[in-house]
């Protein structure tokens, strides 16, 4: 999932390094990522999983790193299977 | 709901807003433009910002500023864009046929080179990147124009087309954002001199749809926007009438606007809605300036 996370980042975050370079961790303010560029990666992972971020989700820490994003997915995921 | 229809009904009443027979557009009387001038002077008077470069806009702006400013990203259901008849004879003699008719004639209207100005500091950026880089201190602008949303209301303070008075500092970051925290405290004060009970409270712009839900959250978390809020048609959703927004590199990265360094400028703007304070001084201290208390009266007129 972080793999998938990462090409996302990489064609939507419109950073100014390379994804490589950064640790699961990372913050992705700090890193570059704009309010503009969250909104396209959001509906990037949206697309991409299969999944609607439910508006409790919609904000700034459920993509504030790479190990955030892939929490919130899985949250995400495994709420609807439980549903 | 009621109490709005109730307050403009006394507008109207009143002759201050002259009925257009849409929501949202009126034409203001005599009194009414006294009072926002009133209010314009006092602003001037009252907030030091002497070396303001002043500029006033039409209504309109440039068609290609408005679509790089990212406005239709962010508010597309707000926009209200300028269409114009560019066709010939022929089109002409469908266009008055269908209005005869009362049917659709808007089709072959096409889109000119003019976008209704959506906020006072939209025209403004690109002009001035287009100088070159800021001076040493930054920029300091006085502006005024006004301003087209598309949202139809009852609620008078919730017009279509409405005058926006705002200050605009560009430059560092620190600058900036001390500009905004100064002018958070001086708009309480102003308002202190004309008698009107505020609020700042931190607030979203309306961004549109889900994806502007985070834009919303994004906004919030990071303190970019305050309001200062007066009751007008609700005590329990008074109306924002000034607003404090900082924008980061927003608008220095849009415009490739920079410091006297070349650093990429970061920008904040400080905005009055002219009408949406007159409105709340109507509604605060009665339908008839020459009633007003002394200490307002003196501070607006005097």
């Amino acid at each position: 999932m972080k793999d998938k996370i990462r090409e996302l980042l990489g064609k939507l975050g419109g950073l100014p390094v390379a994804v490589d370079t950064l640790a699961d961790g990372a913050d992705l303010y700090a890193a570059g990522l704009s309010s503009f560029a969250s909104v396209q990666l959001m509906l990037g992972i949206e697309d991409a999983f299969d999944i609607e971020f439910p508006d409790h989700l919609l904000n700034r820490k459920s993509f504030a790193s790479i190990d955030a994003i892939a929490e919130t997915v899985s949250a995400i995921v495994e709420g609807r299977e439980a549903a | 709901m009621d109490m709005q229809v109730t307050f403009l009904d006394r507008l109207f009443d009143s002759g201050l807003l002259i009925d257009t027979g849409v929501e949202g557009l009126y034409a203001r009387s005599g009194t009414f433009e006294d009072v926002i001038t009133g209010f314009e002077r006092l602003i001037d008077k009252f907030s030091g910002e002497t070396g303001a470069e002043v500029i006033r806009f039409p209504p309109g702006m440039n068609r290609s500023y408005f679509e790089g400013s990212g406005y239709m990203k962010n508010f597309p259901q707000l926009a209200g864009t300028v269409h114009c008849f560019c066709g010939d004879d022929l089109a002409h003699a469908d266009l008055i046929q269908c209005m005869a008719a009362g049917e659709d004639w808007t089709g072959g209207q096409k889109a000119s080179d003019i976008v209704l100005t959506p906020a006072a500091c939209y025209p403004l950026y690109p002009i001035v990147a287009k100088r070159g880089n800021l001076q040493a201190g930054g920029g300091l602008f006085n502006i005024q124009s006004y301003c087209f949303r598309h949202e139809p209301s009852m609620d008078p303070a919730r017009m279509q087309l409405f005058r926006m008075r705002e200050f605009v500092r560009m430059g560092k970051p620190a600058d900036v954002m001390a500009f905004r925290q100064e002018w958070m405290e001086k708009g309480k004060e102003l308002m202190a001199q004309v008698a009107l009970p505020v609020d700042i409270d931190v607030a979203n712009d309306p961004f549109f749809g889900r994806a502007g839900r985070l834009m919303k959250n994004n906004q919030r978390d990071q303190n970019l926007k305050f309001e200062l809020l007066i009751p007008i048609t609700s005590v329990s959703k008074p109306t924002a009438c000034m607003s404090f927004n900082y924008h980061q590199d927003h608008f220095g990265k849009t415009w490739d606007l920079k410091t006297v360094d070349g650093e990429t400028a970061h920008t904040a703007c400080v905005g009055f809605g002219l009408e949406r304070i007159a409105l709340a001084l109507f509604h605060h201290h009665g339908l008839d300036p020459k009633l007003w208390p002394q200490q307002v009266r003196d501070a607006l007129f005097g």
